[in-house]
């Protein structure tokens, strides 16, 4: 077809063209996560340099005096994220265990739908229902607490319904597809003849089960941290039940605040540029934090990876044109 | 313990349930003709609609898609296409990072380079922002659907003379065409849901507007500015906004099921 | 071959893609305003095309009810002039109009000295409505209205009265049942011209507020829950039992949440009423200011209500785009003659007569020509 001396030289200046134009969109996407970096690096200047390590210790959150400390909302952040893999890791482990081996083959592929359905329900619905449904719900809770609980720092202050106790669940509920889904593809990742071999030693199922568990904890333990992920940086549903208080509480039914929930709330408003810098500065810890995150995350499902066989990928052939 | 485990599935499928229950409950029966055809009628007035927010929601994700499709396909070809040279993983580390930005560093982002140097809020800006939060879902798709793709079917167009860019083009491409638009529609779901980064970008904007270079309103701000009002009509419309925003994404993740049955098929015969 | 072309093609139809786009948000819309001051006059009118005057503003939720009003009444009389007011709360209007990426501000906390100095051209405060902000609580099983003085709603909110019953509240209230539930405090998460107002008046009462919180339109609260703009400080009293906040009149009004009466300085518990509200302006009418900056919180006068205030639209003194500055002087004019007609049933005080002369005379210094 093309061997006529002109076709091979358009197909000679083809290749370098096609590696040149795709190359050019690759780096685009690098270009545009270093412009990130840039831009929250450039427009937090002010208060890196004002303020510098302090910011991280600082409780104050005053814009009038021009203090600021993005303690509370570190706090807040990590609590809240926290609580709700607490709450979210058995049940995403139980589904998980469930859909990869207990569940009769019909039920399957529903569920595992559901499952899916409950990750894509946008953040913002999670928040309307957290409002009118969730906080009110809560609120009884709270209201209805022991005393004896009460008296604890973790029970501990008014039943408002909104706040750091109602920002767990919220996020937990949001967590729970997320790691379900991928432990259960770590689950079924695990080798078949690791089970056979357990089977054949005389093992139950349970135990087999647990074998399977140890075998993918590697993966599980990076399932975990990609919902932690995910919660970190979570805005919307957060915003719309915790109170949004700046104050380091340890009380779950205390109003708190988070990074990304200060960001959406007081960002159009920062009327002057220290302000604003420490908002950006905040946006930066917490794309640092989720960065960190993320990649520990992928390292430990992909060194997960790398333990079991798969389809090699489709190497790439030099090409002779 | 199975039944601790199988009570884990309901405990996680019961929020599931009660989300649905409540925003069909409270949104089906605000919507109506009016809902859907008619802008928001000033503070305190009853009545009303979105259809000025549903019309912006659609406008966002058609430029977010306009953005990040050319974007994250031709950046998964190269990630696969070369991926033994020294950028690649450094493309696919990346769209990793941009994968996992929370999508308010996203709106800050796009904030300080599409509506500063304009001074503007713009649909546009709403869709960079958006379009961004694609890109790294698209790549990935990409890249591990033109994985798949037999490497006989490579050769073999290879083999046939085509240069590197025709056979990516006419042949590996269109073999992964299904999983692709799969992952493009499951992209256009997730972001179609997207607020955060809206705010500071889209901004809002109570009329009719189909204007790149105005603020546009969108359904996810409209629900959320709706949601902390103290209005109960307000109230009722964020759900019914609710429902139709579940119906859409829905509706994306059913179409892309189907698509990719029936591009399956084609390819079959 | 045909894939070469097809590739073409696609390059092709890219770029036409991106031609269009850029097309679209340049056709019709009004160029970015010059780096510099808005001075820098001319090509900024020109090219506003086939947009239809769709003027961008942004601000104080304070009088949103009455602004989204407004323009929804002018766009019947004058179909061409579309006003689109975002209210995201005072300092946003601040800092968007600062920052130009709108076209007017609104603000009931009056910009600072410092805050006009950064902007890129002199600004100026138009006052439009006289509000009042009140007291809304939501205790269960209240009959009747509670009074407040100042002292106490600042002990308040700095978190050293805790519950209902406690016997600073009851003192000002005898007779009123008042259960022994906490009380969940409720301000504001955004930065807001109403907490400007607010706190204007508990710092002007209790040194210690003064010294401990402040006056801005963004604080460092002691406690309480932050609901974003006046709509969400009212949805949190609303639903909560045992919560106290601080909104414009008419969010009180439209929701059906109570709200107490508050001692002046003269002495008498008032509740915010029309005739409060514009006693309360009488005294500083006759001294406004000729930036109309001025706080009227906690004035003198046996009928004046203490937490009253006037909001601002703000605008730039020479703003680039002439055509859209006069349709905006043409609203504003309409705004403080007819539009004032609406402001009662909305819950606000129109304003007094002498400062609507002093506003039309600010109004002829906006270069629009």
């Amino acid at each position: 077809m093309a061997l006529s001396p002109t076709g091979r030289r358009r197909a000679g200046r083809a290749d370098p063209l096609f590696r040149a134009g795709t190359g050019a969109v690759a780096v685009l996407v690098i270009a545009v996560v270093l412009g990130i970096l840039a831009v929250l690096v450039n427009d937090s200047m002010l208060s890196v340099r004002k303020f510098g390590l302090s910011f991280w210790r600082t409780r104050t959150w005053d814009p009038v005096a021009g203090e600021f400390g993005a303690l509370p909302f570190i706090w807040g952040t990590l609590y809240s994220s926290i609580l709700a893999l607490v709450l979210a890791l058995p049940v995403s482990l139980g589904i998980a265990i469930f859909l990869s081996e207990l569940c009769p083959r019909w039920l399957r592929q529903p569920l595992a739908f559901l499952t899916e359905l409950l990750a894509a329900i946008p953040s913002i619905v999670y928040g309307l229902w957290g409002i009118f449904v969730l906080a009110p719900g809560v609120r009884w809770l709270e209201v209805h607490t022991p005393e004896v609980l009460r008296r604890t720092p973790f029970f501990s202050g008014p039943p408002l319904g909104v706040g750091m106790l109602a920002a767990g669940l919220v996020l937990a509920v949001m967590v729970i597809p997320f790691t379900a889904t991928v432990a259960r593809e770590i689950l079924k990742a695990v080798p078949v003849s690791q089970r056979e071999a357990a089977y054949a030693l005389g093992a139950t199922r349970w135990e087999a089960i647990r074998l399977a568990v140890h075998y993918g904890r590697i993966g599980i333990i990076g399932a975990v941290m990609l919902g932690f992920g995910r919660a970190l940086g979570e805005t919307m549903a957060v915003t719309m039940v915790i109170g949004n208080n700046p104050q380091v509480a340890l009380s779950l039914f205390a109003p708190q605040h988070t990074m990304a929930a200060v960001i959406a709330n007081e960002f159009t408003e920062a009327a002057d540029t220290l302000y604003l810098n420490a908002l950006v500065e905040i946006g930066l810890v917490l794309f640092l934090i989720t960065i960190a995150i993320n990649g520990l995350s992928r390292l430990l499902i992909w060194r997960m990876d790398r333990t079991k066989t798969r389809p090699t990928v489709v190497k790439t052939v030099p090409l002779a044109a | 313990m199975t039944f601790l485990c199988a009570l884990s599935v309901v405990i996680a499928l019961v929020p599931l349930a009660f989300i649905l229950f409540f925003v069909l409950r409270q949104g089906l029966p605000a919507l109506n003709w009016a809902f859907f055809t008619e802008m928001p009628k000033p503070v305190g007035e009853t009545g009303g609609g979105m259809a000025n927010a549903i019309v912006g929601t659609g406008i966002l994700i058609g430029l977010a898609a306009l953005i990040a499709v050319p974007i994250g396909i031709t950046c998964g070809v190269y990630i696969t296409e070369f991926n033994t040279t020294r950028l690649a993983p450094a493309v696919r580390f990346a769209a990793d990072i941009l994968n996992g930005v929370p999508s308010i560093v996203i709106g800050v982002f796009a904030y300080a380079i599409a509506v500063l140097p304009f001074r503007r809020f713009s649909a546009l800006a709403g869709g960079v922002a958006l379009g961004v939060m694609m890109i790294p879902i698209i790549v990935r798709t990409t890249e591990e659907l033109l994985a798949l793709v037999p490497s006989s079917l490579r050769e073999g167009a290879l083999a046939l003379g085509a240069t590197r860019g025709r056979a990516v083009a006419t042949v590996i491409l269109p073999a992964a065409l299904p999983g692709i638009v799969t992952g493009v529609l499951v992209a256009l779901a997730r972001v179609a849901g997207e607020t955060a980064p809206l705010l500071f970008t889209a901004f809002n904007n109570r009329f009719f507007s189909t204007a790149l270079g105005q603020p546009i309103g969108s359904l996810t701000v409209q629900i959320f500015t709706y949601a902390i009002s103290p209005y109960e009509d307000w109230h009722r419309q964020a759900w019914a906004g609710a429902t139709v925003l579940i119906a859409a994404v829905l509706a994306f993740s059913l179409l892309a099921r189907a698509v990719t049955r029936r591009l399956e098929r084609m390819h079959r015969g | 071959m045909n894939a070469i072309i097809r590739m073409g093609q696609v390059r092709v139809v890219g770029a036409l893609a991106v031609a269009t786009l850029l097309c679209a948000c340049g056709g019709g819309q009004t160029p970015p305003v010059a780096q510099g001051s808005p001075e820098s006059s001319g090509s900024g009118a020109a090219a506003t095309g086939g947009n239809a005057g769709q003027i961008n503003g942004a601000g104080a939720t304070f009088p949103n009810p009455i602004y989204s009003k407004w323009f929804s009444e002018y766009a019947k009389s004058h179909p061409d002039v579309r006003i689109n007011y975002q209210p995201i709360g005072s300092g946003g209007g601040i800092r968007q109009l600062t920052a130009q990426t709108v076209f007017f501000g609104a603000t009931d906390g009056p910009m600072t000295d410092d805050q006009l100095r950064t902007a890129p051209g002199p600004i100026f405060h138009l006052p439009t409505v006289l509000g009042a902000v009140v007291p809304v609580y939501n205790v269960p099983g209240l009959a009747g209205d509670l009074k407040f003085s100042g002292p106490l709603l600042a002990d308040i909110y700095l978190g050293k009265v805790k519950k209902w019953n406690d016997a600073a509240i009851t003192r000002e209230n005898p007779g009123a049942k008042l259960p022994a539930t906490d009380i969940a405090v409720a301000h504001r998460s955004d930065g807001s011209g109403t907490t400007y107002i607010w706190v204007d008046y508990l710092s002007k009462i209790s040194p210690e507020f003064k010294d401990k919180v402040g006056v801005a339109t963004s604080v460092n609260w002691p406690v309480g829950v932050g609901g974003k703009g006046n709509e969400g400080v009212a949805g949190v009293v609303k639903q909560t039992p045992g919560a106290i906040g601080y909104v414009e009149l008419i969010y009180a009004l439209q929701n059906n949440i109570p709200y107490g009466a508050v001692k002046n300085k003269a002495g008498t518990y008032l509740k915010a009423t029309l005739e409060s509200v514009t006693a309360a302006a009488a005294a500083s009418a006759a001294s406004m200011p000729a930036d109309f900056r001025v706080s009227i919180t906690d004035a003198d006068g046996k009928d004046a209500y203490p937490i009253a205030s006037y909001t601002w639209i703000l605008l730039y003194q020479s703003p680039t785009d002439k055509d859209k500055g006069r349709k905006m002087v043409a609203f504003m004019r309409w705004a403080v003659t007819d539009g004032e007609a609406y402001t009662k049933d909305l819950g606000y005080a129109p304003l007094p007569d002498s400062v609507v002369k002093l506003e039309q005379d600010a109004l002829g210094k906006i270069q629009v020509q």
